[in-house]
């Protein structure tokens, strides 16, 4: 078998481990936040019987490990079960499946997430390879301080910034994120305009130093040095020697903003008033909504190991040494 | 360069090669030939050290000194007008440094000895020590660190102590991914490979042979983590732990005054209020990553004509 | 003569029957000033409801778990879809009264047997025609061994519901309650259609002015107006949408920027800057939302009558009026009976910041030491600045107080009711009798001062319970007065102020002269009541 292959196998199986662990962890996480999801729901006005009952319907009554194992019994079926809210009290289940509730969320998530992202990505490469090229010079300088300047405003701050320019004063973008199933594909990328901006703005910079970082690391390199002695122009010597020995670090670190876009958007979704996964997440742990917080994390962790197994291959693919083992 | 071209003799100049220069010696000419922007980083450092260890004497009123009025506008007596319960802004500033860069640095150092030592440790050792920190790292990057704070939150008790190793925590697993990744593409490395075969000790291995060679992507990710701390900071003081009122700190006090930005079209000195402290973060950013390029390229060996 | 000339020219102008123009000229020969026929005719115009229109809300409220379910709506966001859809057997109205909404009247002889006529000819949106079988199911839901309804408790009184005719429905209470009427207003109890005798509480039918076409929790609900609606001069707008905006911000850009028309929760500290924004206007009213520092009585050093006077005394009750709310609320006098109550006690001394009485009475205590004051931003919006303050106007006093900032996910599970003295708000009852028994009646849970078994406390809860079953209302007044009195002296809760409802409201809308103020957004019924000029 080729070694990538193994490799990638391998790594797949220790990505189902990785959930596994982290499903436990996710658990006992939520299990030991004080408070439960009567409590959380009914917030002042609970009393001792309306929260045993609330316990009684959701099985909370039954020992954690039980409820642990029917849980997992039942996603490795598929079935990711149904959220806690929406339970009516008759005693008759009209709670929705945690599926359906997550879908269409995911869905604006990852179109926000993809939509930032073939934005951030290539700015973010660009403006790296470009400053580590004409490194100390005022381009360098200006390219570099002012992505500095923007991951240095907190980002809700950012999009209150471009709100501000883009919305109010010059009325190019609407304020509201609202969208629903029925917008058209342009439309969409038009309403979103303004979050896509805010998320490029806040990775750009940490891509960017690392891509610079990484070029200028290993231009010290013999074999650099060989190449510029043999008089390759600068533009070359990047592109053709240094670059793809560079791609490991700059992989991790574009794997990392990746799963930042997906997890992290959570302040971009409350400005913007987004249907996001980031939101729900927050609510659902806020009200201890057990399967919802398991499935959310689940998907976020399933991304976050997809997207390094990818960084760790392009790791492995660029660096011979490493893909052909003595 | 030490040279005097007037009394200049070649026996002199093979001569002074045997004398190493003291590192004070060397330090003064890496300086010497320093980049206009690595000055300016140094100089705005310098400034916010000074500020932040000579608050009191600089602060014209106390960091938790209340006044009568909530939003006063910028004025002579109080520079930059007053906060929303009546406090002057400008000398929350002051302090905001003491508070903010100390904490600061203290969590970064202590993510990247963390963070950085195992990351090293893994890539040399790639057995089944190397799976397991990877897994473990593994599984706590892809908690999300919302439910992760929640819990951190329930078991520490607030306080600065906590605050500290809650961030240095969550940020090693990142400096632990970074610092596993670069050391990876250096251990295969034939002379750390002649290292092992010469029988030098782990950690002397570590110390010489990888580190040197891992240092610049490390190091300009400590520019850009130690900015990110503030910024976490300001997240973990909305959740409620974080700094305790009434002390300063520069991204709760973005947090406070965001929504004002809104009335700049209105307002442009309160629509101003909330950019300062986000200004002195960004300054601060600015400068400690000229700094960190500074580095970077005299540690990378490069030999540019600049 | 000339006046009513003058309201029937403008009947006919709104109707259309006559133009502007010929309203001015009528006007203008009735012997009025051309600026004032003018003016006449836009007020005829604004004060008359116009229909049509479509209605956007932005709300601070909503999350992603909430549901149509009535028995567990907890916030402003499932309230407002609760009143746009459906409607009670009692509402309060725009002047703060109790009205029958679903009931055409209500009476009772003694307090505890109650009688409700019902409205005749109410459809629900099915179709089906309301009857006294479907409010006997509506009530019931909430009640019972299983319910999870938040007003379980406030329904447990009912001992029997019967149905007299399809009109007419008794209830017996087991004990007197005078304000049983108010209760069956609260947005927990609409009234839906029954089938077999058993609501369906998530089937979004009602009888209300709205009908619901979407609703996706903790993002929008959106709705039609019903062609039928029963209520006169009531429902204007076509359609209605609801949007859960959390984020201040983002609620204050959406009305400047003309997204949405009308929004609840301005922050007051930016109050006066969003005012100057061309298209809107800021509305505000008094309610009976009070900001409390309740002290565990049952906690050390709080059970000390002296040290608690101490802290009341040591409070700067209109700073933190100025601060915090910047103006926009009244000052409290440590008790939780508002100015928009029926029996609010202005007799009372209004108490001041005394560093000399607050010092006095802490060397009595004999306390020394550090006292701690847990504070969350999830107690109330600037609840941390508020401990802060206090700290400081205490310190003047000699007395140390710690601010312990606690974090703000399950703040009321772990820190309000538990730690011995915090941060806290009520959203207010409409009776005194409701308010008291929620929190400071010996026999409820959140009783958040544990303020039992002092001698003052005894009489407070043998006061509550007379006054509940008291139909006289002078009598019920002075009870009242001296309740608060004794809640002010004795009781653990440091009321500092009453905070407003602060909305920003688009220029184009417009309500009628009053504005209930039993809740934001005109008692939550903004939707069936303002209209678009």
């Amino acid at each position: 078998m080729h070694p990538v292959v193994k490799t990638v196998l391998h790594r797949l199986a220790l990505g189902v481990v990785t959930l596994f662990v982290v499903s436990v962890v996710i658990f006992t996480a939520v299990q030991l936040l004080p408070g439960d999801f009567g409590e959380a729901v009914l917030g002042q006005a609970a009393t001792e019987e309306t929260k045993a009952a609330f316990r009684r319907e959701l099985g909370l009554d039954k020992p954690a490990v039980l409820r642990y194992f029917d849980w997992l019994g039942g996603v490795l079926t598929g079935d990711f079960g149904t959220s806690f809210s929406g339970r009516a009290a008759s005693g008759v289940d009209r709670s929705r499946e945690v599926a359906d509730l997550i879908a269409p969320r995911l869905w604006n998530t990852l179109f926000l997430a993809c939509y930032a992202a073939v934005i951030a990505v290539p700015l973010a490469l660009i403006m790296g390879i470009t400053t580590a090229l004409w490194r100390n010079s005022i381009y360098d300088g200006v390219a570099n301080a002012s992505a500095l300047t923007t991951i240095s405003f907190p980002e809700f701050f950012v999009a209150y910034i471009l709100i501000l320019l883009l919305a109010s004063l010059n009325p190019v973008f609407p304020s509201l994120a609202n969208v629903d199933s029925s917008i058209s594909f342009w439309d969409r990328v038009y309403t979103l305009a303004l979050p896509a901006l805010t998320l490029t703005l806040v990775i750009v910079a940490h891509m960017m130093r690392m891509t610079r970082a990484a070029i200028i690391n290993l231009l010290a390199s013999p074999y650099i040095q060989m190449a510029r002695l043999s008089g390759a122009p600068p533009r070359e010597v990047i592109l053709k020697h240094a670059l793809p020995n560079a791609w490991a670090p700059i992989a991790t670190v574009i794997a990392f903003n990746l799963a930042y876009l997906v997890v992290g958007v959570v302040v971009v979704e409350v400005v913007f008033v987004y249907p996001g996964v980031g939101q729900l997440m927050v609510d659902a742990v806020t009200s201890r909504d057990i399967p919802v917080v398991q499935a959310c994390a689940m998907i976020f962790a399933a991304t976050y190991i997809m997207l390094n197994l990818i960084a760790d291959i392009i790791g492995i693919v660029t660096n011979p040494r490493l893909l052909h083992p003595r | 360069m030490t040279d005097n071209s007037e009394n200049y003799t070649a026996a002199g100049e093979v001569g002074s090669h045997r004398t190493r220069r003291t590192r004070y010696q060397r330090a003064m000419i890496g300086l010497g030939k320093a980049p206009i922007t690595a000055w300016f980083g140094m100089i705005i450092v310098a400034i916010y050290i000074f500020v932040a260890i000579f608050a009191p004497f600089i602060a014209p009123y106390g960091e938790a000194e209340v006044f009568p009025t909530p939003y006063e506008p910028w004025s002579a007596e109080f520079i930059f007008g007053t906060d929303q319960i009546g406090r002057d802004v400008f000398s929350r500033l002051i302090y905001g440094a003491r508070n903010t860069v100390g904490i600061a640095l203290f969590t970064t150092i202590l993510a990247f000895l963390i963070g950085g030592g195992l990351g090293l440790v893994a890539a040399i050792s790639r057995s089944w020590l190397d799976h397991l920190l990877s897994r473990a790292v593994d599984v706590l990057m892809s908690i999300p660190s919302l439910i992760f704070a929640l819990v951190l939150l329930s078991i520490f008790p607030p306080s600065i102590i906590s605050l500290i190793i809650i961030i240095a925590v969550l940020d090693s697993t990142r400096v632990f991914r970074l610092t596993r990744s670069v050391a990876l593409n250096v251990v295969v490395m034939d002379y750390v490979e002649t290292a092992y075969l010469r029988g030098e000790r782990l950690g002397w291995i570590m110390r010489r042979e990888i580190l040197p060679n891992i240092m610049p992507p490390l190091v300009a990710e400590f520019g850009l983590r130690f900015c990110f701390v503030f910024l976490t900071i300001a997240a973990l003081s909305f959740l409620g732990v974080g700094i305790q009122p009434p002390t300063a700190d520069w991204g709760s006090m973005v947090r406070e005054n965001a929504s004002l930005i809104q009335f700049a079209a209105y307002d442009i000195k309160a629509g101003l209020t909330p950019l300062l402290p986000a200004a002195a973060i960004a300054l601060l950013t600015v400068a400690v990553n000229f700094i960190v390029d500074w580095f970077i390229h005299q540690t990378s060996g490069l030999r540019d004509d600049h | 003569m000339k006046k009513t000339y003058l309201a029937k020219q403008g009947r006919l102008l709104i109707d259309g029957q006559i133009d502007r123009r010929q309203f001015v000229m009528r006007t203008l020969a009735a012997g009025a000033a051309l600026p004032t026929a003018l003016s006449l005719a836009d007020r005829a115009f604004a004060m008359t409801p116009r229909k049509g229109g479509h209605y956007r809300v932005g709300t601070g409220h909503g999350s992603t778990t909430d549901s149509l379910d009535p028995a567990t709506s907890e916030n402003g966001f499932s309230s407002s879809v609760t009143y746009a859809y459906s409607n009670h057997l009692t509402e309060i109205g725009p002047d703060g009264q109790l009205r029958p909404e679903l009931a055409e009247s209500y009476e009772s002889d003694d307090a505890t047997t109650w009688v409700f006529n019902l409205r005749g000819g109410v459809e629900f949106h099915n179709g089906k025609t309301m009857t006294s079988d479907d409010v006997i199911a509506s009530l019931q839901y909430h009640m019972g061994e299983d319910s999870k309804s938040a007003v379980k408790g406030l329904l447990a009184p009912v001992v029997s519901m019967t149905a007299d005719g399809s009109n007419r429905l008794v209830i017996e209470l087991e004990a007197p309650n005078a304000d049983f009427p108010f209760i069956v207003s609260d947005y927990h109890m609409p009234i839906f259609p029954a089938i077999d005798g058993k609501i369906d509480p998530v089937g979004g039918v009602g009888t209300g002015a709205f009908s619901i076409d979407s609703y996706e929790p903790g993002v929008r609900a959106t709705f039609t107006s019903n062609p039928n609606y029963w209520k006169e001069g009531a429902g204007h707008f076509d359609s209605f949408e609801l949007l859960s905006i959390i984020d201040v911000t983002a609620r204050q850009n959406a009305v400047m920027n003309g997204d949405v028309d009308h929004i609840d929760r301005v922050d007051p500290k930016t109050v006066s800057l969003l005012s100057r924004a061309p298209n809107l206007r800021i509305e505000e009213g008094t309610g009976t939302l009070h900001y409390t520092f309740p002290m565990r009585l049952n906690i050390e050093p709080f059970d000390n009558y002296d040290l608690r006077m101490a802290l009341k005394f040591a409070v700067r009750r209109q700073e933190l009026v100025d601060k915090i709310l910047l103006g926009h609320g009244a000052l409290g006098n440590d008790h939780p009976i508002s100015t928009a109550n029926r029996f609010h006690n202005g007799d009372l001394e209004q108490r001041e910041f005394d560093a000399d009485k607050a010092r006095h009475h802490y060397m009595k205590s004999g306390h020394s030491g550090k006292i701690q004051l847990s504070t969350s931003e999830a107690a109330f919006a600037g609840a941390v600045d508020a401990a802060q303050l206090i700290a400081n106007s205490a310190g003047e006093c000699g007395i140390e107080i710690e601010v312990v900032r606690e974090p703000k996910d399950g703040y009321w599970s772990n820190v309000w009711n538990k730690k011995g003295w915090s941060a806290c708000y009520w959203g207010g009852r409409p009776t005194e009798d409701w308010m008291f028994a929620a929190a400071y009646t010996d026999d409820t849970e959140w009783n958040d001062t544990a303020w039992k078994g002092t001698d003052a406390s005894a009489r407070f809860n043998e006061l509550v319970r007379a006054a509940r079953a008291e139909l006289d209302m002078d009598k019920r007044r002075a009870m009242y007065h001296e309740c608060q009195a004794l809640v002010n002296d004795d009781g653990g809760t440091i009321c500092p102020m009453f905070a407003n409802y602060i909305e920003g409201v688009a220029n184009n809308l417009a309500h009628h002269e009053n504005v209930a103020t039993n809740w934001d957004f005109d008692g939550r019924k903004a939707s069936e009541r303002w209209w678009f000029v």
